[in-house]
Formats: structure tokens, C-alpha cells, sequence
């Protein structure tokens, strides 16, 4: 699903964020990214986004070159990807359920279909009683449910987190983690960016570590 | 506005360079049908249209000071432009009374110039004609000049026959053409058109009516500016939902049609100031100006902007304020890229 061939990102202040990296991500799968801040965990979930070019090599999303892909394409590349943030990203100026809701609205959903959606979301990551809050009024742990739900509300093929455990405790992180597992278990390939190791370890699933840009270790 | 939608993009495949033949662009995980697609485009636009609305009357001070400044800037040259329309109006009236005097050569006898001016009747660019006969001037001149012993001393009548002529043209420059045919006409000694203050008026006028223009466009252009920086600040202000809407997959064009139809409503809402204001002030000039055409005893009436002119404004107003969105977004929607 997320093929990497011997990608390099070099940003012109001079410093390279990732060399050589290749690896891929099958269909249905589920992986942690790991390594030290600076190691490249975020400019490689940002490469699959295109919110940056890579200056070398080839990556593979679904079956879509983001070489080829033209300014024109990214919307509708990042319309199959879901994506979660450390800083969640929520919209604090609408409700919890338009926040869900944006991705759908984008794609052009009907209100009535996009509404059932936004519901099964919440559903699924316990907040459906939180609906017509403010996510400001919610707890960081609430918040960061509320920024998975939006991730997942149109079903994407691939989940890309970055951190989304960062500024939670260990028992919420780890509950955050057993939903990831959870859309896994259900197709979705994900792909999560994590610098809590002893939390990664403990779930086995595969790991691909990053050091100053390198992959050092996949498995 | 965005040719490219969702489901219905065809794309030709491109071979892919690595192993990967099947390799295709854009984007085909996508849920919306063709059907559907129109129906959700036409929802999006009239739900963001109202939104937008509803965004600027939900803060109406901000809104009131904006629309203020477009009112007024599109009041000024709409005010302009009708009152040089009624200016025209009225000499257009007064052009209707233009007439020609043709003084026939002294040397032509009573007879021929009778004759003379009762073939004029036959043309068909002459409505009426009114002869003067020599002896007829005689008379008229001694009683209203006072000079009539002058005269009488005098053993010839040194006055011409005079023909006045009213034209049926009331085109200054037809004008103008007959009365240079008439002077070359052998009987005629002088043709005289009672015109140059009326030029001198039209081209007065044609001043005024350039200066208006410039006034106008620059008004335009400042329209075009306020609405252009409001719409920049509005974006600012909604950099975050920018940002997390292109990250979620909007297009350029989802993200810049609720700036398009904020921009479009400053124009209307400017628009419709105007209008009333112009309005209220013709209203208001109404009486006075039928007190004094009355004094004058003339039919003129004033007209306000009239159905064309309201048309106009509002046309050109909303226009303006699309530009001017579409120029702040093209300008600033690109730099918000998701970092």
C-alpha cells in the first residue's frame, strides 16, 4: 500500500532528513515508526501526504506514483489517506461532529449520509455523546479521539499518526493505540509515527527505525 | 470553476517508471458518484453561499463599517452619473428647439425669395419654415429698436429676407452639415446656426461626463481594494481551517469559494446601500427641481438611476467584489500550505 525506494528528502538550509529510504507497507498492515525527534519520522509521514516533494527516489501510495501526481491530484490523494496529529488539529470555531464531518463535506457527501458517518465514527471512538461540543470543552485525551474519528469518518485505505500519543498518559496512550488496532483489524493499513517505545514494544506489531534519516531497522 | 471533480476525472494512465505498470493517476478511492456529484457540487455552492452570508451578518459591526465604505465609494459615481444623464436630458430638450436663420441675398426680389423659401418646404430634413420678408423685417426692426427714423432716412430697406428653418435633425453634427449646404446655395448669403452655446455645453459635458469616468474607475479600483484586503484578513483569519482542509483532500477550489462568495456579497450589500442612498437623494431633489422646471415652464423631469442604471450598479459592484476576492485568494491561498 506505501512503497518507499530509496527515497532522500534534503531541505535547502543543508541538512538531509532522510537518506536512502525504502521499505513497504503491505495492504492491511500495521506498522510503528520510531526514532529520535529529528530522525525523520515526520518528514516521511509528510512525503506520503505530499505536503513535501522527496528530492530522490519514488514513493508508492495504493497504486498512485506521488511523482506523477500533479498539484491538481493531492486533494484527491489525501481524500484516501487519514491522517491524526500530535496537536490534533480540531477546529475550536465548530462543534465536534462539523469537525468530523469536514473530510465528508469535502468529498462532497450528502448531509444525511455524511451525518450517519460522523455518528459511526464517533461511535467507534467512544465520543458519541460529545457530539455537539466544543472540543475546547474536552478533555486532551477526548481531543485527540475526536481528531482519530475525523481521520477515519470516510473510510480511508491508509491511517497515517503522527505521535498521536505525545501529550497523553500511558493508559490513554495505550487505549489510543488499541483503536489503531482496532481499524487494522478491519483492513485499514496503518502507519504510526511513535517515539514511546516501551508502548510500541509491548504491542508486536512491526517497527521501522529511523536514525538521523536512515532506516537502521525493519521488523 | 474547477474542471477537475472527484469521480469524474478521467486520467490517462502513465507508465510508471519502477516495476509498477498499472500505476495510475489521480485519485480513484472515491465515493461520490457522477449522479450525485452535480447534486453535491450545487449543495456545496448554495450552502456556502449561505454561510457566508450568515458569517458576515453574524458580525454585523465589522460588516455595517465595510459595507459603508463600498456604499459610499459606489454612491459617489452613481450619484455623478445620473445627474450628467438628467443635465443631458434637459439640453437634449432644448436641442429640439435649435433653429437655422438663412439670410437671403438683398439682391433676390420679394418673389424669388418667397419662392425660394417655399421649395425649402419640400425637403425632408426641414419640419418648418418661417419667412421673413424684407419688408416684414423692416417693420418688425423699427418697432423693437427704437432706430425707425434711422431707417426711414434710409432710401433702400437694407435688411435681407431672413428664413427661419426648425430642422427635424437634432444631431449637432447633421446640424452643422445642413447648415454648410444651405450657406452654399446661391440665394442664401449667410446661414446661421444658433448652436455654439449648445456646443460649447456638449463638449462641457463631454468633460464632465470623462471626468465622472475617471472618477468612477478609480472608485472602482478602490472598491476593488477594500474588498480585496477585507477578504485577505478574513483569510488570515481562517488560516487554520485552510490548513486543515487541504489536509483532508479540498481542492483549491472548495477552499476559495467561501471567499469568492463573501466577496460577492460585500458587492451586493455595498450595491444596494448605494442604490437606496442615490434613491433617497433624488427623492429628495425631486420637489424642488418640479418647483423650478415649473418656474421655467418646462415638462423636464428628473429620473433617478432608473431600471438600467440600478442594473448596472449592482452588476458592476458584485463583479468587483468577485475580482477582488479572486485577487486577494489567488494571492494568499497558495502560501497556506499545510507544514
Amino acid at each position: 500500500m506505501i512503497q518507499f525506494e530509496h527515497v532522500s528528502k534534503h531541505y535547502d538550509e543543508g541538512y538531509d532528513a532522510l537518506k536512502d529510504v525504502s521499505f513497504t507497507l503491505n495492504t492491511g498492515e500495521l506498522a510503528f515508526l520510531t526514532g529520535h525527534s529529528g530522525a525523520g519520522k515526520s518528514t516521511l509521514l509528510k512525503l506520503v501526504m505530499l505536503m513535501e516533494q522527496p528530492t530522490a527516489g519514488h514513493i508508492q501510495v495504493g497504486d498512485q506514483l506521488l511523482s506523477h501526481l500533479t498539484r491538481n491530484d493531492i486533494p484527491y490523494l489525501r481524500r484516501s489517506i487519514g491522517v491524526v496529529f500530535q496537536n490534533h488539529q480540531l477546529l475550536f470555531d465548530r462543534s465536534v461532529f462539523d469537525n468530523v464531518s469536514l473530510p465528508l463535506q469535502i468529498c462532497g457527501y450528502s448531509p444525511v449520509d455524511a451525518a450517519r458517518r460522523v455518528r459511526a465514527a464517533l461511535d467507534k471512538v467512544g465520543l458519541l455523546n460529545r457530539e455537539k461540543m466544543n472540543p475546547r470543552a474536552l478533555s486532551s485525551g477526548e481531543q485527540q479521539r475526536v481528531g482519530i474519528a475525523r481521520a477515519i469518518v470516510h473510510k480511508p485505505k491508509v491511517l497515517l499518526a503522527d505521535e498521536p500519543t505525545g501529550n497523553l498518559d500511558p493508559e490513554l496512550s495505550e487505549e489510543i493505540m488499541r483503536l489503531f488496532e482496532q481499524f487494522n483489524r478491519v483492513g485499514t493499513t496503518v502507519l504510526i509515527a511513535s517515539h514511546d517505545l516501551s508502548l510500541i514494544r509491548s504491542m508486536r506489531h512491526r517497527m521501522l527505525t529511523l536514525k538521523s534519516g536512515r532506516l537502521i531497522a525493519d521488523g | 470553476m474547477d474542471k477537475k471533480r472527484g469521480a469524474e476525472r478521467v486520467q490517462p494512465t502513465r507508465e510508471a517508471p519502477v516495476a509498477q505498470p498499472s500505476a495510475k493517476r489521480g485519485a480513484e478511492h472515491h465515493k461520490v458518484d457522477l449522479k450525485g456529484h452535480s447534486e453535491s457540487w450545487l449543495r456545496n455552492h448554495s450552502e456556502v453561499g449561505k454561510s457566508a452570508l450568515a458569517k458576515l451578518l453574524g458580525t454585523p459591526v465589522a460588516t455595517v463599517m465595510t459595507v459603508a465604505v463600498l456604499a459610499i465609494a459606489l454612491t459617489l459615481p452613481g450619484f455623478l452619473f445620473t445627474v450628467l444623464s438628467n443635465v443631458q436630458n434637459l439640453t437634449q430638450g432644448w436641442e429640439g428647439e435649435t433653429r437655422l436663420s438663412l439670410y437671403l441675398e438683398t439682391s433676390l426680389s420679394d418673389e424669388d425669395a418667397d419662392r425660394f423659401s417655399r421649395s425649402l418646404l419640400m425637403r425632408d430634413d426641414i419640419a418648418a419654415i418661417d419667412y421673413i420678408s424684407r419688408s416684414q423685417g423692416m417693420l418688425e426692426f423699427k418697432k423693437y429698436s427704437g432706430f425707425g427714423d434711422v431707417l426711414d432716412a434710409m432710401s433702400d430697406n437694407p435688411l435681407p429676407a431672413v428664413v427661419m428653418l426648425l430642422p427635424k435633425s437634432k444631431n449637432v453634427a447633421d446640424l452643422g452639415l445642413m447648415r454648410a449646404g444651405l450657406q452654399a446655395l446661391p440665394e442664401v448669403n449667410e446661414a446661421v446656426l444658433d448652436l455654439e452655446w449648445l456646443q460649447r455645453l456638449d463638449a462641457m459635458l463631454a468633460v464632465a461626463k470623462r471626468a465622472v469616468f475617471v472618477l468612477g474607475v478609480l472608485l472602482g479600483l478602490a472598491v476593488l481594494l477594500v474588498i480585496g484586503n477585507t477578504i485577505k484578513m478574513e483569510i488570515e483569519s481562517r488560516r487554520d481551517e485552510i490548513v486543515i482542509s487541504k489536509l483532508v483532500g479540498a481542492t483549491d477550489a472548495w477552499v476559495r469559494r467561501p471567499f469568492l462568495y463573501t466577496g460577492v456579497w460585500y458587492g451586493l450589500l455595498g450595491a444596494l446601500s448605494a442604490w437606496v442612498i442615490v434613491q433617497v437623494a433624488w427623492l429628495m431633489l425631486e420637489t424642488p427641481a418640479q418647483e423650478l422646471a415649473q418656474l421655467y415652464r418646462s415638462q423636464f423631469q428628473l429620473s433617478g438611476l432608473g431600471f438600467f442604471g440600478s442594473f448596472l450598479l449592482l452588476f458592476t459592484s458584485v463583479l468587483l467584489g468577485w475580482i477582488g476576492a479572486w485577487t486577494a485568494v489567488r494571492r494568499h491561498l497558495r502560501e497556506i500550505e499545510p507544514r
